[in-house]
C-alpha cells in the first residue's frame, strides 16, 4: 500500500512505516528511550530526506513519549521539578544544537558529523550500561549482594540547591541543567529525543533512583520534542504530517505493549538489552564508516 | 488565365512547399496533467503520434526520436575520500542546471537516429542537458562529477535513455511509453518529438505536461509553507491527541 508523503515528495509504503514505528514505540515504551537513535537511520535508509527524517520524527516522538510519559504520570512516577530543569538546559542546548547542525551543512559534513556522534555516544553510553548491567546482574545472583549506591558528593558543593521530593535529592540545580543543555546539544545534531544519554546521566551522574527516572525522561522528552517540531516546521520547514501519523499510529500501540513488557522484566535486565541494541547500532554505523562505500558520489540541494 | 500567372503560382507553391516540410510530426501525449495525490506512486505516459504527408514519403531511413526533460535545478554533486580512516565528503562541485528528470527514447540506437550536429542542436543526450559553467574541477574530475549525476539519477529511474523505445507502424505511426518515478518534482515537464531522416532533423513537435500536487498533499504541501506555525502547532495537537487516546484506550482495555 503506497502512499505519497506531501513534505518528503516521495511515494512509501504505508505498512512498513505503521511497523517501523510500532517496532519502536516498543522500545521507547519498554526503555523510555524515544527511539530516535533506530528511526533517523531507518528513514534515511528507506529514501526519507535525512532533515525531514529528523523534523517528522520528532514529531512522532511527541505521541509516544506522551502516551508512555501518562503512564508514569498515574504511577507518581514523573519528577515534575527535575523534568522542568532538565528541559530549560535542553530549550537552550538545542539552539545550538541547530546552528551546529546548519555549520556542518554548510560544509556538506553532516552525514559524517552525525555518525560521528552516533558512534561516541552510542558506543560509550552502551558500553557503560553493558558493564553496569552485568555487574548487577552478576551481583544479584549471590546472596546479599545488593547493588551499590552511587555517590554524588560534588554535586552537593555547588550553589542553587533544590529539592526534588520525587527524586529523593537535595542538589544543586546546576548538573541537571548542564545535563539538559549537553543532551539538547546532542538531540538536535542526532535528530533524536536524547533518553538514551538522558537515562544513564541520570541514574549515574544525578543518582536518581530509577524508579523515577524512565517517567521523568518520558516527561522531558515530550515537552522537548513538541519544542523542536515548532522549530523545524518554522525554520527548515520539513516536518511531514503524513509521516508523522503513519509513525504515531504505529507508534502509540507499540509504546503500550512495550510498557506491558517492561512492567514483567527487571530492571537489569531491561539495561541489558536496552545496551546491547545499542551497541549493536554503535557497531553498524562504525563498521559503515570505515568501510569503502559502493558510491562515492552524492547529491545535495545547495543551500 | 495567362501563361504569365500560371508561372507566378506554381513557383508561389514551390516556394511554400520549400518553407513547409513534405514531412510533418504530430503527437500528443496521454496525459497532459498528471497529479501527484496520496495514491501517487508514479505515472506510465504515452506519447504517441503520427508522421503527416501530402506527397510520397520522403527517401532515407525515418527515425523518431522522443524527449520528456522536467524542471532544471542545480545540484551539488559531493564526493567522499578516506581522511584519517573514515569516509567523508572532501570535494564537490556545483553543476548549474541539471534537469530532474530526463528521459530520450528513439527508434532505434540514439547516434543512429539522429547526426552528432542535430543531436547538438536539439540538445538531446543528456551531456546537453547539463550545465557546469565555473567549474572548479578540470579535465577527468570535471567529468566523474557529471557522469555521477547520470549515473545516481539513472540508478532511481530520473534519467532514461531508452534506444528502441519509440515503436512506429507503417511508417506513419508511432509511440513510445515512459514511467515516471514516484519521486519526480511538480513542474513543467517538456514533450519534444523529432522526425528525422538520414539522421537529420526535418520536423519537431513540442508540448508540455504539468505536473502538480493535488487534494490533501497540495493542501499539507502548501500549510507547510504559507502557515508553518499553524502547521507546525496542528502537527503537535495531532502527536499529543494521539498519544491522550492511546493512553486512554489502552487504560480501559487493561479494566
Amino acid at each position: 500500500m503506497q502512499i505519497y508523503l506531501p513534505i518528503a515528495e516521495i511515494s512509501v509504503n504505508a505498512l512498513l512505516l505503521l511497523a517501523l514505528g510500532g517496532g519502536v514505540g516498543v522500545l521507547s515504551g519498554l526503555f523510555g528511550v524515544g527511539g530516535g537513535f533506530l528511526l533517523t537511520p531507518l528513514l534515511i535508509f528507506i529514501g526519507i530526506p535525512p532533515a525531514v527524517a529528523v523534523a517528522s520524527q520528532a514529531n512522532q516522538i511527541v505521541a509516544s513519549s506522551l502516551s508512555g510519559a501518562l503512564a508514569y504520570w498515574r504511577r507518581r512516577a514523573v519528577d515534575v521539578k527535575m523534568g522542568l530543569v532538565l528541559l530549560a538546559g535542553g530549550v537552550v542546548g538545542s539552539f545550538f544544537g541547530v546552528r551546529l547542525f546548519a555549520l556542518a551543512s554548510a560544509f556538506g559534513q553532516v552525514e559524517l558529523m552525525v555518525s560521528l556522534c552516533y558512534v561516541v555516544f552510542l558506543g560509550a553510553v552502551g558500553g557503560l550500561m553493558m558493564v553496569e548491567s552485568v555487574r548487577t546482574l552478576r551481583a544479584a545472583r549471590r546472596p546479599g549482594g545488593a547493588p551499590k549506591k552511587h555517590g554524588h558528593g560534588w554535586a552537593l558543593k555547588l550553589p542553587l540547591k533544590m529539592r526534588f521530593r520525587e527524586s529523593k535529592l537535595y542538589i544543586s540545580a546546576i548538573p541537571p541543567l548542564l545535563i539538559g543543555l549537553a543532551v539538547g546539544v546532542l538531540a538536535a545534531v542526532m535528530g533524536v529525543g536524547g533518553g538514551f544519554i538522558m537515562i544513564p546521566a541520570m541514574i549515574y551522574i544525578l543518582g536518581m533512583p530509577t524508579s523515577v527516572v524512565i517517567g521523568t525522561s518520558l516527561f522531558q522528552i515530550t515537552l522537548l520534542a513538541g519544542f523542536t517540531t515548532l522549530l523545524h516546521a518554522v525554520e527548515t520547514q520539513s516536518v511531514d504530517v503524513v509521516l508523522a501519523v503513519l509513525l504515531i499510529v504505529g507508534g502509540v500501540f507499540g509504546a503500550q505493549f512495550g510498557a506491558m513488557l517492561g512492567a514483567r522484566l527487571r530492571g537489569e535486565q531491561l539495561r541489558f538489552l536496552l545496551a546491547a541494541l545499542v551497541l549493536l547500532v554503535c557497531a553498524k554505523l562504525a563498521v559503515d564508516l570505515v568501510s569503502t562505500p559502493g558510491e562515492l558520489y552524492s547529491l545535495a540541494a545547495p543551500t | 488565365m495567362t501563361a504569365r500567372a500560371l508561372i507566378a503560382a506554381t513557383l508561389l507553391l514551390l516556394a511554400a512547399a520549400g518553407r513547409a516540410p513534405a514531412e510533418r510530426v504530430v503527437a500528443d501525449v496521454s496525459q497532459n496533467r498528471i497529479a501527484i495525490t496520496a495514491g501517487f506512486d508514479g505515472s506510465e505516459l504515452f506519447v504517441y503520434g503520427a508522421v503527416a504527408r501530402i506527397a510520397p514519403p520522403l527517401e532515407g531511413r525515418m527515425g523518431v526520436v522522443v524527449r520528456i526533460a522536467g524542471p532544471s535545478t542545480p545540484v551539488l554533486v559531493r564526493r567522499k575520500s578516506r581522511v584519517l580512516g573514515v569516509w567523508a565528503n572532501t570535494s564537490s562541485e556545483l553543476v548549474d542546471a541539471a534537469p530532474s528528470y530526463y528521459a530520450v527514447a528513439a527508434t532505434g540506437p540514439i547516434d543512429e537516429t539522429i547526426s552528432h550536429t542535430e543531436n547538438l542542436r536539439h540538445r538531446v543526450s543528456l551531456r546537453h542537458a547539463l550545465r557546469l559553467v565555473d567549474a572548479a574541477s578540470t579535465g577527468d574530475e570535471r567529468e566523474a562529477f557529471l557522469d555521477a549525476v547520470t549515473r545516481l539519477r539513472e540508478s532511481s529511474g530520473l534519467y532514461v535513455i531508452a534506444p528502441g523505445g519509440v515503436a512506429v507502424t507503417g511508417d506513419v505511426l508511432f509511440r513510445a511509453s515512459f514511467q515516471l518515478p514516484a519521486n519526480i518534482v511538480e513542474g513543467a515537464y517538456r514533450v519534444t518529438v523529432l522526425l528525422t531522416r538520414d539522421r537529420r532533423v526535418i520536423d519537431v513537435f513540442e508540448t508540455e505536461i504539468d505536473v502538480a500536487k493535488a487534494g490533501i498533499e497540495r493542501l499539507l504541501y502548501d500549510a507547510s509553507r504559507q502557515q508553518p506555525l499553524v502547521y507546525g502547532i496542528i502537527a503537535i495537537a495531532i502527536a499529543m491527541a494521539a498519544g491522550l487516546a492511546a493512553s486512554e484506550t489502552f487504560r480501559w482495555l487493561r479494566r
